[in-house]
């Protein structure tokens, strides 16, 4: 609320100026909100990766720098069982991901051009779907997966997750599919593709950006899912990462040096993947969301 | 809208319903109808069959079994279970409403509904303000602009339970980072996650982190959508920046605005790992949200009452769809074509 008031006694203090001008006193005060608020942004995750880099008898101490060390790193990969989680958190997001990108392609492209009978009740669910809380579908889930055999199993994780990353990707590829122009459609037809031609061998290529937006969305949703990872996958070396950084921190104690270290081979390649796709997926997500 | 569009929308729309009805009477429609609608649409239809099918085995199947369960007396007693190699089929029996009943007269529900409807509201509103307030900022021409672009999206770039985890860290009473800066200025440490008020207030702070940059990046985008032409007349005519920001900034904002809220109303109101990973509810019940609750039911206590967790996880979703509906209507009779 504070930022709110700021910024518009801000704009008072800048428009009487020249466009672009704003007096020293209001620059000082934007740069102090943004650089609080950037410090804010950062720090817990700064402080993460500087732990990490400490040996764990100093993991919470107030130094920043204390006899920097990859020892966390190297137990880590030792002795836990890190990398089959890593291993089965890669498998279960990818999987998921590229089915349901695979599958809901189509649709995608049939609710952005066709007009059919039933697209409206397929719209309300994918939209609907969206919103289902976890609770409503974990117990059935948990008690069908329990009797075919697929609870523990990365398989079992993927088909539930597709529930998710299912109806997410038809909506957002709907966006993307949206922002083709139709005459490429038309060119096609008068060139005697059929739809699916026109489909395949024109629109997919040019959605292919949106296609690598909606995958990695779906990814990272996966990979930070943690209620069914919590409730399908127990014992050591079956669980995925959201589950296994919960073993270094529980009731009995905490070991923060794994933990931290842990955070920081999870969080950085995300990050940086992130960081270099979040312009597109901004305008993925108010695709599918603002055209709603 | 280019391909395949014979008759007219309204028409065909209208074609669904009367076979979806007439299906369950008993009485097929005319074999020329479907057939000629077969004809048209089957392209569409092949197309979507996909995601059709996939959305009625994994999501529908479960949602009739979640209903189901919740019209039973269902626990980990009695459901269908192997024990080594004896198949024990299941006992529990239909109870009809009894579960929806004793939910929404007793006190733990409408308790937790309580806090549920205080978080979400806090959250979205919180983040609502923050995200607007750095959102404007950003939309000035600013030295370093993209940098602090960079360092505020930075929580969202991180996965939610790397970054949960990294706040309990923080959190600790004796060891964490917070309390040893308390301490440097004289102040006890705070038990951040071990009091019930203090709790609530810790779990609030950190969604408020992990949301702000989602909030801010929509709203620049809203806010860079706004033709600055607008502003310069507005001046012009002597409009003060409070004028401005009311009859220009907020209006613009809408379309943006009335989505973000809805979504990340109903992300919030869902916010699993925040709670789960941070406090798992605690301490008591202090910040268990419906979400968490429901999942404590089926996956924490001993039996495990999968009837009582399908009945909170149907009333929580009949609650996001009123909710939703509520919001679009209001939206509506505002005038918003959304």
């Amino acid at each position: 609320m504070t930022t709110l008031t700021e910024t518009s006694a801000r704009h008072a203090a800048r428009r009487p100026r020249r466009r672009g001008d704003r007096s020293p006193a209001a620059s000082v005060a934007l740069h102090v909100t943004l650089i609080v608020a950037s410090v804010i942004a950062v720090f817990p995750v700064l402080w993460v990766l500087l732990t990490s880099l400490k040996p764990a008898k100093f993991a919470t101490t107030t130094d920043f720098f204390k006899e920097t060390t990859f020892e966390n790193y190297t137990n880590l990969i030792k002795d836990t069982e890190f990398l089959s989680w890593f291993g089965n958190s890669v498998v279960v997001a990818g999987l998921s991901t590229v089915i349901g990108v695979f599958v809901s392609a189509t649709t995608g492209y049939a609710v952005s051009r066709f007009r059919f009978p039933g697209k409206r009740g397929l719209m309300w669910t994918l939209l609907i779907t969206q919103m289902f809380p976890v609770a409503v579908l974990i117990v059935p889930i948990y008690n069908i997966m329990a009797g075919i055999g697929l609870l523990n199993q990365p398989a079992g994780l993927v088909i539930t997750y597709l529930t998710i990353s299912v109806p997410f990707c038809a909506w957002m590829m709907k966006g993307f599919f949206d922002t083709i122009p139709h005459e490429i459609d038309e060119s096609g037809q008068v060139d005697g593709l059929t739809p699916f031609g026109t489909f395949w061998r024109l629109i997919l290529p040019l959605a292919k950006p949106g296609l690598a937006v909606t995958a990695f969305y779906s990814f990272i949703t996966a990979w930070g899912e943690v209620a069914y990872a919590s409730a399908f996958m127990v014992g050591d070396e079956n669980l995925t990462l959201a589950g296994g950084l919960q073993k270094f921190v529980n009731q009995y104690g905490a070991q923060w040096g794994p933990m931290t270290a842990a955070s920081v081979l999870i969080a950085i390649p995300a990050a940086l993947v992130f960081l270099f796709a979040q312009k597109h997926l901004v305008t993925g997500m108010s695709a599918g969301a603002v055209k709603g | 809208m280019a391909v395949h569009t014979s008759q007219s929308v309204a028409k065909a729309a209208g074609d669904t319903v009367a076979r979806g009805r007439s299906r369950g009477t008993g009485n097929p429609p005319p074999p020329s109808r479907l057939r000629r609608a077969m004809s048209v649409h089957w392209y569409a239809w092949t197309m979507v069959a996909p995601v059709v099918i996939v959305i009625g085995v994994i999501i529908g199947y479960p949602l009739g079994r979640g209903i189901w369960l919740s019209l039973t007396d269902a626990n980990e007693r009695n459901v269908a279970r192997s024990i080594g190699v004896n198949e024990l089929p299941a006992t529990y029996k239909f109870v009809g409403v009894d579960n929806y009943v004793d939910a929404l007269t007793g006190t733990q529900f409408l308790g937790t509904l309580g806090w549920t409807l205080v978080w979400t509201v806090s959250c979205v509103g919180i983040t609502f303000c923050l995200g607007m307030g750095l959102a404007n900022i950003l939309n000035r021409r600013i030295a370093g602009r993209s940098a602090y672009r960079m360092a505020l999206i930075l929580p969202w770039a991180i996965p939610g339970f790397v970054s949960v985890f990294a706040w309990r860290f923080l959190y600790n009473e004796d060891r964490g980072l917070l309390n040893k800066i308390l301490g440097g200025g004289g102040i006890d440490g705070i038990p951040w996650l071990n009091d019930p008020t203090w709790a609530k207030f810790s779990v609030i702070a950190v969604n408020v982190w992990l949301g702000v940059p989602f909030m801010m990046v929509a709203l620049l985008g809203g806010l860079q959508s706004i033709p600055s032409e607008q502003y310069e007349a507005a001046e012009m005519d002597g409009a003060t920046a409070w004028q401005r920001f009311r009859h220009i900034t907020l209006p613009g904002l809408r379309p943006v605005s009335t989505t973000v809220i809805l979504l990340s109303t109903i992300w919030t109101f869902n916010m699993f790992p925040v709670i789960f990973l941070l406090t798992r509810g605690g301490p008591g019940e202090a910040t268990q949200i419906l979400v968490t609750q429901a999942y404590k039911f089926s996956f924490e206590i001993s039996p495990r009452d999968f009837a009582q967790s399908s009945t909170w996880g149907v009333l929580i979703l009949v609650l996001l769809m009123l909710f939703a509906m509520v919001y679009r209507r209001v939206l509506r009779t505002q005038g918003d074509n959304w």
